[in-house]
């Protein structure tokens, strides 16, 4: 039943994009990323809460004719570091990408110290990725100089 | 030398540290012999002081350090008078102040707000304290105050008492003192001990520290004891607060063991934790510590504007 599952998945999507192991938590962070809570364009299954071996339960989103910029991508990461892209041409996979935490991030994640000056102005933001508690990433703020945790990190509104 | 700024002590290499040292003991020979060849340096210069938050005692030790330079103040103290109070942000009110003058010293309540003025400005930025962030010439003056008082910078024995969890002056005069060879003493109640990743980087150093819950009784060995303030509000548990309190004050009798050159630090305003009696003790500095704001501030100031003497 699983493996039929996996197969009807990657088979709804005859050319486009699948970004598997998203945890559920941060399903609605990446919609809000890639701009798919506005987009009334490209057909797209979102599931979420489903089994997962790895993280337990996961999220994933199939969606047609629309491929991720690396720039989107490097967004993806900070929140699901796990994903997976996956990209689809003629019902067949041809790529499949782990996602990259990258170095440096500017814009969109919103610090997390109530008293930093990018809450306060029209500032944009801009981080260091560092490493954080427990394994997990943290991003220090070039402002406040405030390290934001990852289970802290909002995007910017 | 391309413009640069002072937001935070981790923006000047060692070298740039011990730079100022020198600069500032030679300042404070020069004003010891009435100030000479100070007062024609910054002629003709203009520095602006804007204190988006009040704070008189470092907006006058700058301004002090401005005028024996021989430059110019323009500024304000408070915003009530300002475009600030209009609703202008601060991207406009640095841009265009920053055509006014040749150097900018501000404080501001935000953390980040003098990183990002100096992002913005076209002139030099010292940051004068970014709310609870940096306050980087307080580590300058600091250091210079240990330097003067051990003759030295490496080899000391520093410890640091009261809130070491939120104080921003122990973190960054911690910074500042890992470039030496410096051996620190913790003392803080448990809930406000030097955060983990301060820790970390002496361990990366190779720097030996130890921490304590109680000052009485280790005084023997140490160079510099640097004190601050423990605030109740920084306590869950305001028992807690009334548990510890005493704990942390130093009182006179408690120094009868230390070195004859041990010096006691303080970055006022004080409230208690030093009692009254350690004022007349050959240990206590704290007072000339505030001296010492004014050389390190005129150093601060001709190094980011290149000037030389």
């Amino acid at each position: 039943m699983a493996a039929q599952e996996k197969i009807m998945e990657v088979q709804m999507i005859e050319n486009g994009t699948v970004i598997d192991h998203i945890p559920p938590a941060a399903l609605f962070k990446i919609i809000t990323i890639m701009g798919l809570d506005r987009d009334t364009e490209h057909r797209m299954t979102i599931g979420t809460n489903l089994e997962s071996k790895r993280l337990g339960t996961k999220a994933i989103i199939k969606i047609n004719d629309r491929y991720p910029s690396p720039h989107e991508i490097d967004r993806i990461a900070l929140f699901a570091p796990d994903a997976r892209v996956n990209t689809i041409r003629d019902f067949a996979v041809v790529e499949k990408r782990r996602v990259e935490v990258p170095a440096r991030i500017e814009g969109f994640v919103r610090c997390a110290n109530p008293m930093c000056v990018t809450n306060h102005q029209p500032i944009e933001t801009a981080f260091e990725v560092v490493s954080g508690a427990s394994g997990e990433i943290a991003l220090r703020c070039r402002y406040c100089e405030k390290l934001t945790s990852q289970k802290r990190m909002e995007l910017k509104k | 030398m391309g413009k640069k700024s002072l937001i935070s002590i981790t923006d000047f290499t060692k070298d740039e540290i011990l730079r100022i040292m020198e600069i500032a003991a030679e300042f404070e020979r020069d004003l010891a012999g009435g100030g000479v060849a100070s007062r024609g340096l910054l002629q003709g210069r203009v520095i602006s002081t804007l204190f988006f938050e009040p704070s008189t005692r470092t907006r006058l030790s700058f301004e002090s350090a401005i005028n024996r330079l021989g430059a110019r103040v323009i500024g304000f103290s408070d915003v009530a008078n300002t475009s600030v109070s209009k609703g202008e942000t601060l991207h406009d009110t640095i841009s265009v102040i920053s055509n006014y003058c040749d150097m900018i010293v501000m404080r501001h309540t935000l953390e980040g707000a003098a990183r990002y003025a100096s992002e913005v400005a076209r002139v030099p930025v010292v940051n004068a304290g970014d709310g609870a962030n940096q306050h980087p010439s307080q580590t300058l003056l600091d250091l210079y105050s240990i330097k003067k008082t051990q003759g030295r910078l490496d080899g000391l024995k520093v410890m640091m008492v009261g809130d070491l969890k939120y104080g921003r002056t122990v973190h960054s005069l911690l910074e500042a003192l890992s470039h030496f060879d410096t051996e620190f003493v913790f003392v803080s109640p448990s809930e406000l001990r030097m955060p983990v990743e301060y820790r970390t980087l002496l361990d990366k150093k190779g720097l030996k520290y130890s921490e304590l819950t109680e000052l009485d009784g280790h005084l023997d060995d140490i160079d510099i004891l640097y004190m601050t303030r423990i605030q109740k509000e920084r306590f869950n548990d305001p028992m807690e607060y009334e548990r510890v309190k005493n704990t942390y004050v130093l009182h006179a009798a408690m120094l009868s063991g230390s070195r004859e050159t041990m010096k006691i630090l303080h970055p006022l305003p004080r409230v208690g934790e030093i009692a009254a009696d350690v004022d007349d003790s050959p240990h206590a500095y704290y007072f000339s510590q505030v001296e010492n704001g004014v050389y390190a501030r005129m150093a601060i100031i001709c190094y980011l504007l290149d000037v030389k003497k």
